[in-house]
């Protein structure tokens, strides 16, 4: 079915003298998923409910399939919206929760009526036309055995089927969800997760998806808008993102759970000094500011303690998290580092052991402290 | 059953609730029996009076018949159901606006919506009357309906009700095609149901109760509700003294209150309840 593109120009918003939106521009690709991502009060909920025309901004402008949308009204928009909340209609049963968009939309104020809309000529066979629509949908999100009930006799995940139920019915052009998955148990927001990603490539909609779970982001979209404190800071494919994260914010983030960060003065001779060792990082070159030095847990490796090169450490901790084990260690230094090893081979560890860390420096960062990071050519080997 | 509670605190807050209801409820036994006791008889110094049949149909019979009290209580009918459906048309409306519609000005409206529930009825009666008696609609349904459409207790019950709404389910709503109209109609009002019904509980007995405004408003006899008709019957006409006639017409006004109130008990209960709120 037919998707729109979506372009968001120089969108900004105030709430008082707040700036919850600076500046905001983005594309989306007719059919694409993006998600964004930020904690929570960066703006992301604002920007939806911008593009919803539920909120009005104050500067910029939103446009799908090249049409203009500042001025036209949010039912007119051709976007359905799915609310954290789920805000079905407390009074409906899901059936007519499901068919409210669509009874709204096709029927007029006097086919709604119970006894006269039914000898209307029409009203009937578009009535029929809904309920086999509706039909559809339920089936698509296996509600068939829950029509007749309320929201209220209805568990969280399946008000929140209804939710996308609601918002599929009608076949929008665009999807905007509002953290849809936040009010749902751990197992079910991986099982719903997997479902929405189902119907997106069924469906092929456009599709915006808010969440502060980058776990969440990453498994769902093609490409994933970081924001913070109002301003869009990154747009890119999920993997990209947490190989070439373009602040410090965004590394951090992206950090699963953890995030190595080292404050550095200015690098001297393009190398950077840690403890009595040297290590050149290609992004600090010639940039000759001071800032953070900024690596994965995985892209360190615990190696022998007079392995050359490599930081003297002691072990303080393990933390063994399935295949892999987050080893915590104490530098000279006064520094604490955290490493990604395999599980197998943490078991050899102890606490108080004495060891030499090794960072990639091909995979580690550094972020000047006046913003954000240049981004390197990684073409060229060192 | 209030755990904790001892057996004999039980007993006397039982003896204070029977007491106060055999004075609520005397008054009432009294009417009843005084309906169906022959006007002689009533007062023949026992506390209660004792019914015989010529005697109840004697009062009915008088009642009925010399005056036209079907036709006050079909007047009375006809009143408060106007009132009570003009008010919800035009409350619902007006409190889902203060609730959740943002516009300049609204601030104020909600206080003068508050002052208004501080002014009583006598205060606005010559005004009121002079607009009627000017649009001449004294003596009209009008005159009985129309200057109680705009209730501020209603708004202010409605707008307090919808506060605590979800104001996503009314994003979700715009979203899905509904108009701020048919929001307060389809959305509002089903979830504002229990306040309905105990509104309109209030409403329907304070307007066929009320005895103020018909009097203020009708000479006409026709056009007299259930209230004013038997003080008319007190008053004037055949019934003038009868005392067993008159029980009997307040018998036959009070009923379908009685019995309304006996069929709605239980909201009219939580709408007590709701209104502490």
């Amino acid at each position: 079915m037919a998707a729109l593109d979506l372009h968001i120009d120089d969108i900004g918003k105030r709430f008082g003298a707040i700036d919850v939106l600076r500046g905001i521009c983005l594309r989306v690709a007719a059919g694409e998923f993006v998600t964004l991502l930020g904690p929570s009060g960066c703006g992301k909920s604002t920007l939806l409910r911008i593009i919803a025309g539920l909120e009005r901004a104050d500067q910029g402008h939103v446009r799908a399939g090249g049409r203009g949308l500042d001025a036209v009204a949010p039912k007119d928009r051709d976007l359905a919206f799915v609310f954290q909340s789920y805000a079905l209609y407390p009074h409906l049963s899901v059936h007519d929760n499901i068919a409210a968009p669509l009874v709204m939309r096709e029927l007029s104020s006097l086919e709604r009526l119970p006894v006269i809309g039914a000898l209307l000529p029409g009203a009937i066979q578009r009535k029929r036309s809904i309920q086999e629509r509706v039909r559809q949908t339920s089936g698509l999100l296996k509600l068939d055995a829950l029509l007749e009930r309320r929201p209220s006799a209805l568990s969280g995940g399946q008000r929140q089927r209804v939710a996308l139920g609601r918002a599929m019915v009608r076949k929008p052009k665009i999807f905007l969800m509002d953290e849809p998955l936040a009010n749902l148990d751990a197992a079910l927001r991986i099982h719903t997760r997997g479902e929405i990603a189902r119907l997106h490539k069924e469906m092929e909609t456009t599709t915006i998806f808010v969440t502060h779970d980058q776990a969440e982001a990453a498994a769902l979209s093609d490409r994933v808008a970081v924001i913070f404190g109002g301003e869009l800071r990154q747009v890119a494919a999920p993997a990209d993102l947490y190989r070439e994260p373009v602040d410090l914010d965004v590394a951090r983030f992206l950090a699963q759970p953890f995030l190595n960060e080292l404050a550095v003065a200015a690098p001297i001779g393009g190398g950077l000094m840690i403890g009595g060792s040297r290590i050149i990082i290609r992004d600090a070159l010639g940039s000759g500011l001071a800032g953070t030095l900024a690596f994965r847990p995985e892209h360190a490796t615990l190696a022998e303690k007079d392995h050359p090169g490599a930081l003297p450490v002691r072990v303080t901790r393990i933390e063994h998290a399935g295949i892999d084990a987050h080893v915590f260690v104490d530098a000279e230094a006064g520094a604490q580092f955290v490493a990604r090893i395999s599980a197998e081979r943490a078991r050899s560890l102890r606490d108080g052991d004495n060891l030499g860390l090794t960072i990639d420096a091909e995979k580690a960062w550094f972020f000047p402290s006046n913003g954000s990071r240049q981004r390197g050519d990684h073409s060229g080997a060192a | 059953m209030i755990l904790g509670q001892s057996s004999s605190s039980r007993i006397v807050s039982h003896a204070v609730l029977v007491t106060g209801a055999i004075i609520m409820v005397f008054p009432f036994l009294w009417m009843i029996l005084a309906s169906l006791t022959p006007q002689s008889e009533i007062f023949d110094g026992s506390l209660l009076p004792t019914p015989t049949l010529h005697g109840a149909i004697d009062n009915y019979g008088t009642a009925l018949s010399a005056i036209p009290l079907l036709r006050f209580m079909a007047n009375g009918f006809v009143v408060c159901l106007a009132i009570l459906v003009l008010q919800i048309a035009i409350a619902i409306p007006c409190g889902y606006a203060l609730a959740k519609l943002s516009f300049p000005g609204r601030p104020i409206l909600l206080v003068g919506v508050l002052l208004g529930l501080l002014v009583p009825v006598q205060i606005p009666t010559i005004p009121i009357y002079i607009a009627l008696a000017k649009s001449g609609l004294l003596d009209s349904y009008a005159a009985l309906v129309l200057p109680w459409i705009i209730s501020v207790f209603a708004i202010f019950l409605f707008r307090q009700f919808f506060v605590t709404f979800p104001d996503e389910v009314l994003d979700a709503a715009r979203l899905d095609g509904f108009s701020e109209l048919s929001i307060a109609w389809r959305i509002m009002l089903p979830a504002a149901w229990p306040a309905v019904v105990s509104f309109s509980i209030f409403s329907i007995v304070a307007h066929w109760n009320d005895l103020y405004w018909p009097m203020v408003v009708i000479t006409n006899p026709d056009m007299m509700t259930a209230s004013l008709g038997i003080a008319y019957f007190r008053q004037a006409g055949e019934g003038a003294g009868n005392v067993g006639a008159l029980m009997a017409g307040g018998v036959l006004v009070t009923a379908p209150l009685v019995s309304f109130f006996l069929l709605m008990q239980k909201h009219f209960i939580r709408g007590l309840v709701l209104g502490r709120h």
